[in-house]
């Protein structure tokens, strides 16, 4: 009897205890970070292109790994991106070329740094030794195609259009001309970062790295001119997925250099097209991951998704004097496909991080 | 004049074919051209039912206009550096259309030239086949204003016509009309321009991985009847009923 009354009493109450365990779910979801999320706020909103465009400037576009300055101003300009896209045969690993198609010249294209409110004029050239037409779609774009519409251009040709960087964050680009896929499979994609108003944190080192895949005739390392396979594109079957372009491109000689103790930031994109990155970092923590490129960070990430088409910003502190290797975690395609990126951090070692004490590979140090 | 070439054409069909070169000055320019016969056209635009479109048979030159021919047409037209051989390039829709007019002729409509094109060397229609396509894409990726070659060259299709891929993209007389038709059909006026952008490229395609097919479109849909290219050329068609 007691049992059937307390049901009863249970079964009553149900309705109230599920407000009540609905509205302290909600408010942690919702209140718990108020204080955490930092400049630019987690709210939807609408967002305007109100800024008062101060002056005018050429932006300052690299190549990978490097990244152009950090922005000192601290109002809205008008930012000119000058892009002009090739086509030329260059080098995918020893003795394989590939007929890259580019964002400037090189694969990934160049970086672009604006600041969030920066009216943008994209100034799109398609040189007139290339074969096909190009055009742009930047993901931090709003507007029609995120470009593509008002940028069709044929070779020899000139497209111009303006936007204003609403969203600060990491974007990629990329060619969006029919067949889209080929035209990313060929090498034209980059990243634009949108700082935001506050800016970024100084750090003593900033490196851009881009993974894509690559799909030739030949195998991994056939040697020669390699052209694009597309029934291996359509079944996803990369013959090469690469950082920054090529085989070797973040190995050796160019190895990204640091020191120990230096605060190092990575810009990372993914340009697939079609693969999903486990971005890591071989002997290092990230201290902070922006997840997606976005605004908040999640802390103390070994390995970090990285989308076809989107991107990451790792931060670390280099502690220890050595190589960290950078790889997709898909570990096949680090191994027999390219995925490999080095940093050598330059300085003394700090055995109290980290100390060999016996093994075949303990020396005499 | 067109009428004449026509008619003409329509001759020497009923004759044997070896016989045309007996026919004159006329005669050679119809030796020149093959004919087509007629057809239903899968475009690469359109569902099922809307991307056919009947062909009616015509005649199409067997291969590019040369330099060598169009600088005997431009009269002014110097010929520096190249063989007089090498298909000409450079040439605006105004210039090519003028050209096939003083021929007596015309440029192809892009569903006459998609439909000659879509031919191997053994099948009229080898959209479908998968090792085809590849080779196109091979021989598109190859092409460059350097890397030219004669307009007798390039692989002879099911028709007899030659070199529709290896040498240059060719003008047709409705370049644009194509994806403008689709737009309107399936989408609203907001999308217009998407057919050859992003991946919406691929709404209302029956063979989306048609990338050769997908090349030339996007290469017709970023020119203006002013554009010129190192790598844009063209050829002739006629009517012959």
């Amino acid at each position: 009897m007691t049992r059937f009354i307390s049901q009863i009493t249970f079964r009553r109450l149900l309705p109230a205890m599920l407000v009540l365990g609905l509205f302290a779910v909600v408010t942690a979801a919702f209140g718990r970070d108020t204080g955490r999320v930092t400049e630019f706020g987690s709210a939807l909103q609408l967002r305007t292109a109100s800024d008062k465009i101060v002056g005018e400037e050429i932006a300052v576009l690299t190549d990978a790994p490097n990244v152009p300055p950090s922005i000192k101003r601290t109002h809205s300009t008008k930012v000119i991106v000058n892009l002009e896209m090739t086509e030329k045969a260059m080098r995918l690993a020893d003795g394989v070329e590939y007929t890259m198609w580019t964002f400037g010249g090189s694969v990934p294209g160049k970086f672009i740094r604006v600041r969030q409110g920066d009216l943008v004029e994209l100034r799109l050239t398609n040189h007139s030794s290339s074969t096909m037409p190009h055009n742009i779609d930047l993901h931090a774009v709003t507007g029609p195609g995120g470009g593509a519409e008002a940028s069709l251009t044929m070779p020899g040709g000139e497209s111009v259009f303006t936007f204003t960087a609403l969203n600060p964050g990491l974007f990629v680009y990329h060619c969006a001309t029919s067949p889209v896929p080929m035209h990313i499979a060929n090498g034209m994609y980059g990243l634009i970062l949108v700082e935001p108003k506050d800016g970024l944190q100084p750090v003593d080192k900033e490196f851009y790295v881009m993974q894509s895949e690559f799909y030739t005739k030949g195998k991994f390392g056939e040697p020669g001119l390699q052209t694009l396979d597309m029934e291996k594109g359509i079944d996803e079957r990369p013959t090469y997925v690469v950082f920054n372009g090529s085989v070797g491109a973040l190995t050796g000689d160019k190895s990204l250099k640091t020191d120990v103790g230096d605060h190092i930031r990575l810009f990372v994109g993914n340009a697939g097209p079609n693969l999903t990155s486990s971005f890591h970092a071989i002997g290092e923590i990230f201290d902070n991951v922006y997840t997606e490129g976005g605004t908040v960070a999640q802390h103390n990430v070994q390995t970090t998704l990285i989308p076809a088409g989107g991107s990451t910003i790792v931060e670390f502190a280099a502690e220890n004097a050595g190589n960290l290797i950078l790889v997709d975690h898909s570990i096949f395609r680090a191994f027999n496909k390219g995925t490999l990126g080095m940093i050598a951090v330059n300085g003394a070692a700090n055995k109290k991080v980290f100390a060999a004490v016996k093994g075949m590979n303990v020396g005499d140090n | 004049m067109k009428m004449s070439v026509a008619a003409l054409l329509t001759g020497a069909l009923l004759l044997l074919p070896s016989s045309a070169s007996a026919a004159g000055e006329k005669a050679s320019v119809i030796a020149g051209m093959v004919v087509i016969p007629s057809g239903v056209h899968e475009r690469l635009y359109g569902d099922a039912k809307s991307s056919k479109v009947q062909i009616q048979a015509f005649a199409l030159d067997r291969q590019p206009v040369s330099r060598g021919e169009y600088a005997a047409f431009a009269r002014n037209g110097i010929l520096t550096g190249g063989s007089s051989l090498l298909p000409i390039t450079g040439v605006s829709w105004f210039a090519a259309t003028a050209y096939c007019q003083a021929k007596g002729k015309r440029l192809p409509t892009s569903d006459e030239w998609e439909y000659t094109a879509r031919a191997s060397e053994t099948k009229a229609d080898a959209t479908r086949d998968h090792g085809f396509k590849e080779r196109l894409l091979g021989m598109y990726a190859g092409r460059s204003a350097k890397a030219r070659k004669p307009v007798d060259t390039g692989f002879r299709n099911f028709y007899g016509v030659r070199g529709m891929h290896e040498l240059v993209w060719e003008w047709t007389s409705d370049f644009k009309a194509p994806a403008a038709r689709h737009s309107r059909e399936n989408h609203n006026a907001a999308n217009h321009k998407h057919d050859m952008s992003c991946a919406s490229a691929a709404i209302g395609v029956q063979n989306p991985s048609n990338y050769p097919a997908f090349m030339r479109y996007a290469v017709r849909a970023s020119l203006s009847h002013r554009s010129t290219m190192s790598t844009l050329g063209f050829r002739c068609a006629a009517d012959i009923t």
